[in-house]
């Protein structure tokens, strides 16, 4: 008797050609693989491996995503299983909470100049909800010298629209920006925990010939450098404000016929913008033109860019994420195309950050419920080159040389030297990762699953 | 969402407090549960622990899939906890009375584990016994409250917390308090003594087999029938009590009844303490009749209670109809199926409407997801894994979603495009489309419908673009219509506007005859729309005026050519001739014709002679 119904509901699911989120059908993976060859043929770019379309995430190992490498290559490395344990150290340090609300942003507090300890202190923005919030949380109880158990809320706040960007000006303000087109800053008072609102721009973007009343439109992207911020929008339009002045400095009217999608600074009086076809480009707020002072742009596909991201140290070297999960590795000394492009998520990259002390490694979090480590540091001492040339020395490099020829790393053109371990730190979300932050040693990240992460031990 | 479903009530939240009579606005919500803050992380986690069980039905097979089953509804339970831990707690905070109900409903969701594993025998009694400690926790506040008195022994809470712990069979708990007393009470040394040994050496099904366990208890009873006889503990009426309980006596537990608070908990207790071998068939035998010791007469079982009693009878599909009465969401019972059914637990139970009742109750949980502001995103992955209705449900529903960010239209967006409905990619683009063109954010609207290959819609955008420039003499968003690429092919109109822009860049890098190439290209191979012509036809003037000689002769033929249709083909001619400006522009064209065409054939007669 059971063993007829057995049958029959798995003849049922035999046949049934249901859509399966989360692994990828094959041609998809081809597709890309295609994609790829067109676009190195075409630019001095060059791709790193291939990412390996993920395999279904296997639930016994937190490490499941791994770029497929020329077997040749995988001899000589020694730095994997180190990579593995990691992982699995990693992922004992996660710690997370449900906090019933999707979250759209999650942001370490900075630290102070001279601060040793990790963070402790991150800031959360909702979106989607009926009344969205924004939240600071602390990573946990302390106990015994260690943060320990889940994160513990210290203080929310309404917040008129959702939250589409969210960055820390200082050690105590945030800047907050609304679908609504409002950028708002919120203080948050340390000694009796509480939010307050510092100072708020209504309607800093919006859209002209709008006879309907709701004239607002969502600010999509903002990014402070102590006082000045800079937001963009779905009007694409650009705002410098000054935290301390009620009006705008300076404003770009039609600065992109199509959507900004986020900003970020290159120089202090520089910024970099991406939109939805697909362009990368520099803004000089010395120039009184109302135009860019250059414009990169992915060739062919307008495939739509996401997110930004600077290297901390070389500012020639930005990174961006866009719709269809690939990550750019951009050179704006040389070039209107990207230096290499990384086939990577699945789905829209929402972020991708440097590490602000170790460039080394890059985070990038997606659609698709992924969140993957880019680790260019690993092989550096096993680099053979180092061995035919130098001759005189086998012995480990010494730290600097290494960050000397990590940043090569991320703008090598060598297919043959794949230099990348990749690390995917979800193994089975299935609900979009939003926002990720780190800082220090440790992790943040917010999804639509209505939960918040937080990992104290990225390098364990 | 408009389906007329009877079975979740719909709330009615009334517009204010407007006089009777007047008009008023009602907010009409289905499944007012899913808008409980603490029921927000249940579904949510719940979600995760849905999707884990889907994927091994995929992956895994035999043994391992059966240990897999388990430690799901292992997970559903303590998904369950955390969620009443919070209620409890909210409940508390608040005294809400509508937490209540809520509370009871994650009662019963205890049930969930007697039923998965109703095929082992020996720790069946365990299971109830875990079940029990993890629903009757008011004992813990009660232990804490009286340990950290100063003297716990003469607490008045003492005996209680003793007696829980017994009834509830925590014998190590129990006989640590006892040594308490014990120590505190020196008299009743030995009959302290006597009690703990009892304790101690009460047997447990864990290790032996059902017929060894038989004997060892029987023994152990016999025992303790032996001290009551005696009346070894007489002058200590708690521990009397408590000597009777482990005896397996019905009235001495009967007399905790406020202890027990339960029938449940008092049968798990009975059948610890007199029944301890209890097989499962067996089971609905003793909870009936336990049912009846506890109600008595006065009172008729309560929901909760048809629904554990269905559970003891392993009547499956009774419990999930008495569920679907008594409670207000469909989150239990529709999570309760499909677990059974991944079990294979469940009779393929063949509905007269819909496919099966695990399909059936998941696409109504996941339509109320769907009806909230924010869950649902959860709602999608159930429906996907509905065979048969589940994309006709997630395709209504999923253009029904409110996009007020493009943010929130690239997620939906991206919902769709990985399901291949293509219907709902175009609408929702052409939507977003709208949108941008109303704002006149025509580089957006332009993104948007190319998207979506929305042929139609590009055109009427870039018809839209060339009428700004015939009004404004310049083009606007020129960063996008620059870079067009390959999308230009989307429509012919896309492309004109492309090589239009072209020719304007051309012309503008003093690159003429590619200009004028191109120029003429657009008209004779009628990529231009007709109405365009005339305007095309005057961009050639400045060319044919230039300095040195532009067009061939078989240029300046075909560009003759394109004059004479343009006025010969109007049907209105008439009309045009009327026009002054219109004449003028015509005769000054065929001027410059003639006279570009004079000189090109004198050119190329020069050229040629040489």
């Amino acid at each position: 008797m059971i063993k007829r119904r057995g049958h029959k509901i798995r003849k049922g699911s035999q046949g049934s050609p249901q859509p399966i989120p989360g692994p990828h059908p094959p041609t998809t993976a081809q597709g890309r693989g295609g994609h790829f060859g067109t676009t190195a043929a075409g630019s001095t770019s060059v791709p790193a491996p291939p990412m390996a379309a993920p395999a279904p995430p296997s639930r016994s190992s937190p490490v499941s995503l791994r770029a497929r490498r020329p077997p040749a290559a995988n001899g000589g490395r020694r730095g994997r299983r180190r990579e593995r344990a990691r992982g699995g150290a990693a992922m004992e340090e996660v710690s997370a909470r449900f906090v019933a609300q999707k979250i759209s942003k999650a942001r370490w507090r900075p630290l102070p100049a001279a601060a040793l300890q990790p963070p402790d202190v991150f800031a959360t923005g909702s979106w989607d909800n009926e009344d969205n919030r924004l939240s600071v949380w602390a990573v946990g109880e302390l106990g015994s010298g260690e943060y320990l158990g889940e994160p513990q809320l210290l203080c929310d706040i309404g917040h008129d629209g959702d939250v589409m960007d969210m960055q820390f000006l200082d050690q105590e303000r945030i800047v907050v920006a609304s679908s609504t087109g409002s950028v708002t800053v919120f203080r948050h008072h340390q000694n009796n925990q509480t939010l307050s609102v510092n100072q708020r721009w209504e309607k800093a973007h919006y859209h002209v010939d709008q006879d309907t009343s709701c004239g607002g439109a969502a600010c999509t992207g903002v990014i402070c450098n102590n006082p000045e911020i800079v937001t963009v929008g779905e009007d694409g339009r650009i705002n410098l404000f000054r935290a301390d002045q009620k009006d705008a400095v300076r404003t770009i009217d039609n600065a992109d016929s199509s959507t900004l999608h986020a900003v970020t600074f290159l120089r202090t009086t520089e910024i970099l913008t991406v939109n939805s076809i697909g362009q990368l480009k520099i803004w000089d707020f010395r120039q009184q033109r109302n135009e860019p002072s250059q414009i990169f742009s992915l060739t062919g596909e307008r495939v739509p860019l996401h997110c930004v991201d600077r290297h901390p140290n070389q500012q020639h070297i930005v990174a961006t994420g866009g719709q269809d999960g690939m990550l750019s590795i951009w050179d704006i000394r040389q070039g209107t195309m990207p230096v290499s492009l990384l086939s990577a998520h699945e789905a829209e990259m929402w972020e991708v950050h440097f590490h602000p002390s170790n460039p080394d490694h890059l985070f990038t979090c997606s659609e698709d419920g992924s969140l993957w480590h880019w680790d260019t540091s690993t092989d550096v001492s096993e680099k053979p080159s180092f061995l035919h040339h130098g001759g005189r020395s086998t012995t480990y490099l010494s730290h600097s040389t290494i960050n000397q020829s990590v940043v090569c790393a991320w703008l090598n053109n060598d297919p043959t030297k794949d230099r990348m371990e990749i690390t995917n730190l979800i193994p089975n979300q299935t609900l979009s990762v939003n926002s990720l932050d780190v800082l220090g040693p440790c992790l943040v990240y917010g999804t639509d699953a209505e939960a918040i992460y937080v990992n104290r031990q990225l390098f364990a | 969402m408009e389906e007329a479903d009877t079975e979740p009530p719909l709330v009615v939240r009334g517009g204010g407090d407007a006089a009777p009579g007047s008009s008023r606005v009602f907010v009409v919500r289905r499944d007012q549960d899913i808008y409980i803050q603490t029921l927000r992380k249940l579904f949510n986690e719940s979600h995760g622990v849905f999707i884990g069980l889907q994927r091994c039905e995929e992956e895994l097979a035999g043994k391992s899939r059966k240990a897999h089953l388990v430690q799901v509804s292992k997970n559903y339970r303590s998904v369950i906890r955390a969620c009443m831990e919070d209620m409890h707690r909210a409940a508390a905070a608040t005294r809400d009375p509508a937490l209540h109900s809520q509370s009871t409903q994650s009662n019963s969701l205890g049930t969930n584990r007697i039923i998965p594993s109703p095929c082992k025998a020996g720790p069946l009694l365990l299971r109830l016994l875990d079940w029990i400690r993890l629903h009757v926790c008011d004992v813990d506040s009660m232990v804490r409250e009286v340990l950290s008195s100063e003297n716990p022994s003469k607490h008045k809470l003492f005996w209680n917390v003793v007696d829980v712990f017994v009834l509830q069979g925590r014998m190590d708990e129990a006989r640590h308090l006892l040594s308490k007393e014990a120590s505190a009470n020196p008299t009743s040394m030995s009959m302290y003594k006597v009690l703990d040994d009892l304790m101690m050496k009460m047997p447990l099904g864990n290790t032996q087999t059902l017929t060894e366990l038989e004997l060892k208890w029987q023994h152990w009873h016999e025992e303790c029938q032996r001290y009551l006889r005696d009346g070894t503990f007489a002058s200590n009426p708690h521990m009397e009590s408590i000597c009777k309980i482990l005896a397996g006596d019905e009235n001495a537990m009967l007399e905790k009844k406020e202890l027990l608070t339960t029938w449940y908990h008092f049968l798990v207790t009975r059948l610890l303490y007199s029944h301890p071998t209890v097989k499962p068939m067996e089971l609905h035998f003793y909870a009936q009749s336990s049912m009846d010791l506890f109600l008595g007469e006065e009172s008729s079982p309560e929901p909760l209670d048809t629904i554990l009693m269905a559970a003891f009878e392993f009547e499956l599909h009774q419990v999930i109809k008495e569920c679907s009465i008594a409670l207000s969401n469909w989150w239990f019972v529709a999570h309760l199926t499909d677990l059974l059914d991944h079990c294979k637990l469940l009779q393929s139970h063949n509905l007269y409407f819909g496919s099966n009742m695990r399909e059936f109750l998941l696409l109504e949980y996941a339509s109320g997801l769907f009806s909230h502001h924010s869950l649902w995103q959860l709602g999608v992955d159930y429906f996907d894994h509905c065979r048969e209705y589940g994309r006709v449900y997630l395709e209504l529903h999923i253009e029904r979603i409110p996009l007020n960010t493009e943010q929130k239209a690239l997620k939906v967006l991206r919902i769709c495009e990985q399901r291949h409905m293509h219907e709902q990619v175009r609408s929702i683009c052409k939507i977003m489309a709208m949108k941008a063109l109303r704002n006149n954010r025509l580089g957006s609207a332009l993104s948007w419908s190319i998207r979506a290959k929305d042929a139609a819609f590009a055109t009427l955008i870039s018809d839209r673009f060339l009428k700004d420039y015939c009004e404004r003499g310049c083009f606007s968003d020129l960063d996008l219509i620059d870079n067009l690429g390959p999308s230009m092919l989307l429509s012919d109109r896309l492309t004109f506007l492309g090589k239009y822009r072209e020719f304007h860049r051309l012309y503008g890098e003093k690159r003429f005859s590619e200009a004028a190439k191109l120029l003429l290209m657009l008209m004779t191979a009628h990529i231009a729309p007709c109405s365009f012509w005339m305007t095309l036809l005057t961009d050639a003037l400045p060319l044919l005026e230039q300095k040195e000689v532009i067009f061939s002769a078989e240029q300046t033929y075909e560009l003759m050519q394109c004059l004479e249709d343009l006025t010969a083909g109007k049907p209105d001619k008439q009309k045009l001739l009327d026009d002054d400006v219109e004449t003028t522009k015509v005769e000054m064209l065929r001027l410059a014709l003639a006279r570009n065409l004079a000189r090109v054939i004198v050119k190329e007669g020069t050229l040629e002679g040489s």
